[in-house]
């Protein structure tokens, strides 16, 4: 395979964006199991600690408790953070810092003092990988008022995106689609980061809006594909933000379209998929010709590996979905 | 200032007993003992055999802890109760848990694979130190069923649990010693201190060495040589003693190492030298006991001709164990989701389960 100039994967774009945060800004610093030698397990971190040094690439005991919480002490103390939780699942032992500490210090000093963490997570399934390895834990963070979350899908995204979150002053969740690292894409590392708190529309559409973020973006933009083959316009939307969810654009899109077909990996019951049908219905109920449909994974705990490819939300099931918004 | 690990047979095999390891190295059956470190090391071999051809996606090898594992079940007596890491498949060995369960995990077929209550051997735990609680939970129980401290062997139990150095800087471990500490409860703390936890070297976790961790929480730590089964049994056999009579909790440090990266998925070429591991295949455990039978003359070749014939016995299920590995049907994990299947789960079972026949 040949390899574009500018063209790299999702893994080496968080890497290229998170050199260019540390060059720019010498409070930026990475706290996290494994990410100094080895690189961390994605190798996200690749060669940082050797251009920056331990004291700024930082191998932490093992303990994500310790890694946020030490964060917010160090944000309190003017620096800027960047944790790396190793896998989704592992996230839980820091929830207490993350969301007693981390998300409401704002709000406790009456505004005075931002904590700008950023706590990187690859999320999500599709490889293969044993428990813990594979959960979508979004709408934990997205529940919890002070936390920016969000999720690219793309390196172009993920080299911008990295960088907006880490010169936020808010604390940003940042989810890494892992099935996606070695995705390819052009990345210019000129690019001015836009906001983060905007979704994209990744493809127009005139018939039908298809909301997702993540890893089931490209597998949207495929529905799109088959869906032009049948004479049907889809409009796929990129969320990019999951906190807050930037209503405008998916508001307007359905303003136009009338159907709104909702997909993401997380279980359904007090998924975000829920989220944005009860934001749509109340804004643009008029507009809908069909009612908000949901793809998602089951309100089941993530599957054993040999059962992942069914259980996930793949180009079948939305395409069920897309027919069946048709069928009203 | 870290004590030497306790040690009773040299690499050369001479056995010299020590005042803080009470054992009688005539009342153990140490062919035995070699037998089950040997078939130890052949599951590990035989499931990275495995992950090499793509029959498991991944494997964390336990290559030079048999000893520590070995050892340490052998201390064990039936109504023990075990909870492990996710390497201990030397410990599940010697509970007798068919070790073709044990590939399931790492196949993708199941997310346990076992019945933890038969052996009483609980499912393998991914994230780390979070057993080190379930384990104080459990030896509560103990205590108020009555199980400690009766002078009755077949009735007092004690609580054996796992962990790795690493599993010492989670918050949930030392909350775990601290329970255990001022409850006093009847559960003996096993640490493999391995020396990684992944590419972090001991010393990114503790200026102290485990067992010291011990006093700061008000009960004894013992550190004994990992790779000396005999060591690692008198050690484990003793601190559960205590535990089963009410004396509380005790954390043992087997300082050993683990030769092969972290998991099949691990590049440890990245992290340390090739030298390091040299110097610990060196210190063998396998061939420790073996020189040890050899010297005290009591290495039967007939014996050992049964092992190899075992072993190969065993490799031969393993193989086949693994690839017949039925995979779990659809609907499984709707139908262990819940005791009571809530009526929504049902509808999206039925969804799916449509979904699955159009494909088929
Ligand atoms: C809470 C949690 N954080 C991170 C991980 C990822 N992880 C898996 S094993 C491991 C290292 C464990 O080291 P140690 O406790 O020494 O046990 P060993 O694997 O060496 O036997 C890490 C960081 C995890 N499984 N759980």
């Amino acid at each position: 395979m040949t390899t574009l100039p500018g063209t790299m994967p999702i893994a080496h774009a968080l890497n290229a964006g998170l050199r260019a945060a540390m060059e720019t800004d010498d409070k930026v610093m990475l706290i996290g199991e494994d990410i100094g030698q080895l690189g961390g397990v994605f190798r996200v971190t690749d060669g940082l600690q050797k251009g920056f040094g331990d004291l700024r690439v930082v191998d932490a005991p093992l303990g994500e408790a310790g890694i946020v919480g030490s964060a917010i002490g160090l944000a309190m103390a003017g620096y800027r953070p960047v944790c790396e939780i190793q896998f989704d699942g592992f996230v839980f032992p820091a929830m207490n810092q993350i969301t007693t500490q981390l998300a409401k210090y704002r709000h406790r000093s009456d505004g005075r003092v931002s904590l700008p963490v950023v706590i990187r997570i690859p999320v999500g399934g599709g490889i293969g990988a044993i428990e813990h390895h594979s959960e979508s834990p979004e709408a934990y963070f997205t529940h919890t008022a002070g936390l920016k979350v969000v999720m690219p899908s793309t390196p172009q995204e993920a080299y911008d995106m990295i960088r907006e979150a880490i010169r936020s002053d808010d604390p940003t969740i940042f989810l890494e689609p892992k099935r996606s690292y070695w995705l390819k894409g052009q990345v210019n590392r000129a690019s001015t980061p836009g906001p983060l708190d905007k979704a994209a529309v990744v493809r127009p559409g005139e018939d039908l809006t298809l909301v997702t973020y993540g890893a089931l973006v490209p597998v949207a933009l495929k529905v799109a594909d088959v869906c032009a083959e049948e004479g049907r316009n889809i409009e796929v939307i990129d969320l990019r933000s999951l906190s807050p969810i930037d209503d405008a654009t998916i508001i307007q899109s359905v303003e136009r379209t009338g159907r709104l077909v909702v997909a993401h990996e997380a279980s359904r019951t007090g998924g975000l998929g829920g989220e944005i049908a009860s934001r749509v219905q109340d804004a643009a109920f008029h507009s809908l010709e069909a009612p908000v449909l949901r793809v998602t994974g089951y309100d089941t705990p993530y599957p054993a590996s040999r059962l992942e490819e069914e259980w996930l939300p793949g180009l079948d099931r939305i395409l069920d979905a897309v027919d069946r918004s048709f069928t009203y | 200032m870290t004590a030497e690990p306790l040690s009773l047979l040299s690499q050369q095999g001479t056995y010299q007993p020590h005042e803080s390891l009470a054992l009688d190295p005539d009342s153990v059956d140490s062919q035995r003992l070699l037998r089950d470190m040997i078939m130890t090391r052949r599951v590990d071999t035989e499931a990275i055999a495995l992950q090499r051809q793509g029959e498991l996606g991944l494997w964390p090898s336990l290559l030079g802890q048999e000893a520590a594992q070995v050892g340490a079940a052998w201390a064990l007596h039936p109504q023990d109760i075990v909870f492990p890491t996710y390497r201990e498949h030397g410990v599940a060995w010697c509970r007798g848990v068919d070790p073709v369960n044990l590939l399931g995990l790492f196949r993708g077929t199941t997310m346990g694979g076992w019945d933890p209550t038969e052996n009483n051997f609980n499912l393998y735990t991914l994230v780390i130190g979070a057993q080190t609680l379930h384990a104080v939970g459990y030896a509560m129980g103990i205590v108020r069923d009555g199980d400690v401290g009766t002078g009755d062997p077949e009735r007092d139990r004690a609580v054996l649990v796992f962990l790795g150095d690493g599993a010492l800087s989670e918050g949930e471990t030392n909350e775990a010693f601290v329970w255990a500490a001022a409850q006093n409860l009847p559960v003996v703390f096993f640490c493999q201190n391995n020396q990684w936890a992944i590419s972090a070297p001991y010393s990114v976790q503790s200026r102290v060495s485990v067992a010291q961790r011990a006093q700061g929480f008000g009960f004894e730590g013992v550190r004994v040589d990992g790779n000396d089964v005999l060591a690692c049994l008198a050690a484990t056999r003793e601190a559960m003693a205590s535990a089963r009579s009410g004396n509380g909790p005790t954390l043992i440090e087997a300082f050993t190492y683990r030769r092969n990266p972290h998991t099949t998925s691990d590049d440890d070429g990245r992290y340390r030298s090739g030298a390091e591991n040299d110097a610990w295949a060196a210190l063998d455990p396998i061939e420790r006991l073996k020189n040890y039978l050899k010297t005290s003359g009591t290495l039967d070749q007939a014996f050992l001709d049964g092992v190899a014939q075992e072993e190969e016995e065993l490799a031969e299920k393993l193989r086949a164990g693994c690839r017949e590995l039925p995979n779990p049907a659809p609907d499984q994990p709707f139908r262990n989701t819940y005791a009571d299947m809530p009526k929504e789960l049902e509808s999206q079972m039925n969804e799916h389960l449509v979904f699955v026949e159009a494909g088929e």
